[in-house]
């Protein structure tokens, strides 16, 4: 059912909205992302960027080699071709059974592939000395790329304080 | 059952004072941390029995610390639907987890400034609403509820990935960075592109807010973080702190002095439309009612408007809604009705003062 815009009659309309009338019934109202826009219907921007990215993830799984499809976690009995239909995973240890096809999924998703902020208490003190460091570091770089030199200063004490 | 939901609903939202830094343009920022308890599935995998066993853990633990001791505790599955309502409305849980399914809880402060979801998408969900600009105290505050909590629960948690979650778009600190702006004015000048633009260079997503079923109202836009791996709680924060919100408060108040230096004549037919409709209006669905509050808000916030408290129109962005409204009313109304109820609310809100 690719129809058309019901506003613009235009272009194909890609936002379904359900709303409730008066009356409480539900009418159906079908829309370009243009007009949504207009109307002030959707979000003026994309929706969420990583679940984008977790979008187009979930629909490129036909490029998978097919053990990478048949890979199941033996903990939770989920396939990695489930979590691909899904989006969700089905327990904590499938982030090692399917790291390898994660990994670029995260890269694309959050630019990054490694955590750094806050950890549970009984893995020490919550993050390295050394993470915090790297941390400050940037935001060292950024205070004086803003030209924010008092800033600046402030984080240069804290990284030297570490540095001992 | 839910008396004490009755109290809830009488209550200001701690998210809509109407205080705090930059509380004309920011009406509340919020955090939310997503976590997962050891030895347990993820709740796609989890069946009735382990939903259960979560459920009871994640509560027995929150009954069982000092800092949560006094919240309140519901089973959303055991509500009926004007009841969850409300909670969505008061942002204590989200629709998703209003509409899900199998066992499902929620517990709050009394204040209604932190809510734990259980069984959402992950087993505990912690957020904390603030009104105006307090990321920082709302930091403190979820940061202590979440050391609370990890002092005698599991959390999954991996040396590379961080915080595990079910899915792999919250995974690292499990963090979400959602700040709600008012952009009145940056909608009648037809700017709202630079608010998008602005987000988009810092990969946060904008949304509407609001409102009856998938339509987003009146001028109101979250703005919240989509990256949680890789970059720490606190420079998240910063990111919104030192570089996005001020932006976006800055386009919004350089659009409402334009208006006023310039189109004085077109603000105020806004602003002024806006209360007569509100006080003369008998039939008034929650979009028009979202879109007039908006409109007066804004003719207060710029003082074209003296003779209203602001605290009487934050409290009809709520009251309005229609889980409040129904339940204010005392009881179910239809959609005729419920316009009806809204109508006379707003009017007789608006003529005390
Ligand atoms: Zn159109
Ligand atoms: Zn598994």
């Amino acid at each position: 059912m690719a129809g058309m815009c019901e506003s613009c009659k235009k272009e194909a309309a890609t936002f379904h909205l359900t709303n409730l009338t008066r009356e409480g019934q539900k009418e159906e109202q079908h829309l370009c992302e243009g007009c949504a826009i207009e109307q002030g219907l959707i979000q003026v921007q994309k929706p969420a960027y990583a679940h984008e990215v977790l979008e187009n993830f979930m629909k490129s799984a036909k490029g998978d080699a097919a053990s990478m499809a048949n890979a199941v976690c033996e903990t939770c009995g989920i396939s990695y071709l489930e979590f691909r239909n899904q989006g969700l995973l089905g327990c904590p240890d499938d982030y090692d059974v399917f790291r390898e096809m994660l990994l670029p999924l995260l890269e694309r998703a959050h630019e990054a592939t490694h955590h750094t902020g806050k950890a549970p208490r009984s893995l020490g003190t919550g993050r390295t000395s050394q993470q915090q460091i790297q941390q400050l570091k940037r935001k060292l770089a950024d205070a004086v790329a803003a030209e924010d030199y008092e800033r600046a200063a402030e984080l240069r004490d804290r990284i030297d304080k570490l540095e001992l | 059952m839910s008396a004490s939901l009755e109290d809830v609903i009488r209550n200001r939202c701690e998210w809509l004072r109407g205080e705090g830094p930059l509380s004309e343009i920011v009406i509340s920022t919020r955090i939310r941390l997503a976590r997962n308890i050891r030895g347990f599935p993820f709740l796609p995998r989890a069946d009735a029995d382990l939903r259960a066993q979560v459920a009871d853990t994640v509560e027995t633990t929150i009954r069982r610390t000092d800092l949560l001791a006094d919240y309140l505790h519901l089973s959303i599955d055991e509500l009926d639907d004007l009841d969850r309502r409300v909670l969505v409305e008061r942002q204590l849980i989200s629709r998703q987890h209003a509409e899900g399914s199998g066992t499902r809880r929620v517990a709050f402060d009394p204040g209604g400034s932190c809510s734990l979801m259980i069984n959402e998408e992950d087993h505990v969900r912690v957020q904390v609403m603030r009104s105006g600009m307090q990321l920082d105290a709302a930091w403190e505050q979820i940061n202590a509820v979440d050391d609370a909590l990890d002092a005698k629960l599991d959390f999954a948690y991996h040396a590379q990935f961080g915080y595990l979650t079910a899915c792999p778009t919250n995974v690292g600190t499990g963090i979400r960075v959602s700040v709600m702006l008012h952009l009145p004015a940056l909608r009648i000048t037809n700017e709202l592109d630079k608010v998008g633009q602005a987000a988009k260079d810092m990969k946060l997503a904008i949304r509407g807010l609001w409102g009856e079923g998938t339509e987003a109202l009146g001028d109101f836009f979250q703005i919240s973080n989509q990256i949680t791996l890789g970059r720490s709680e606190e420079e998240l924060i910063d990111d919104f702190h030192r570089t996005v919100i001020p932006q976006i408060v800055e386009y919004e108040q350089q659009a409402r002095q334009a208006l006023t230096a310039k189109r004085l004549h077109a603000l105020d037919d806004k602003v002024y439309r806006a209360m007569g409709g509100l006080q003369s209006a008998r039939l008034m669905s929650s979009t028009e009612a979202m879109q007039c509050l908006s409109h007066l808000r804004m003719g207060l916030n710029i003082g074209r408007i003296k003779t209203i408290d602001l605290n009487t129109v934050n409290d009809l962005f709520i009251q309005t809604q229609p889980g409040h409204l129904q339940k204010l009313h005392g009881g179910r109304l239809n959609g005729e009705q419920r316009s009806i109820a809204r109508a006379a609310l707003i009017r007789s809100k608006l003529h005390q003062n």
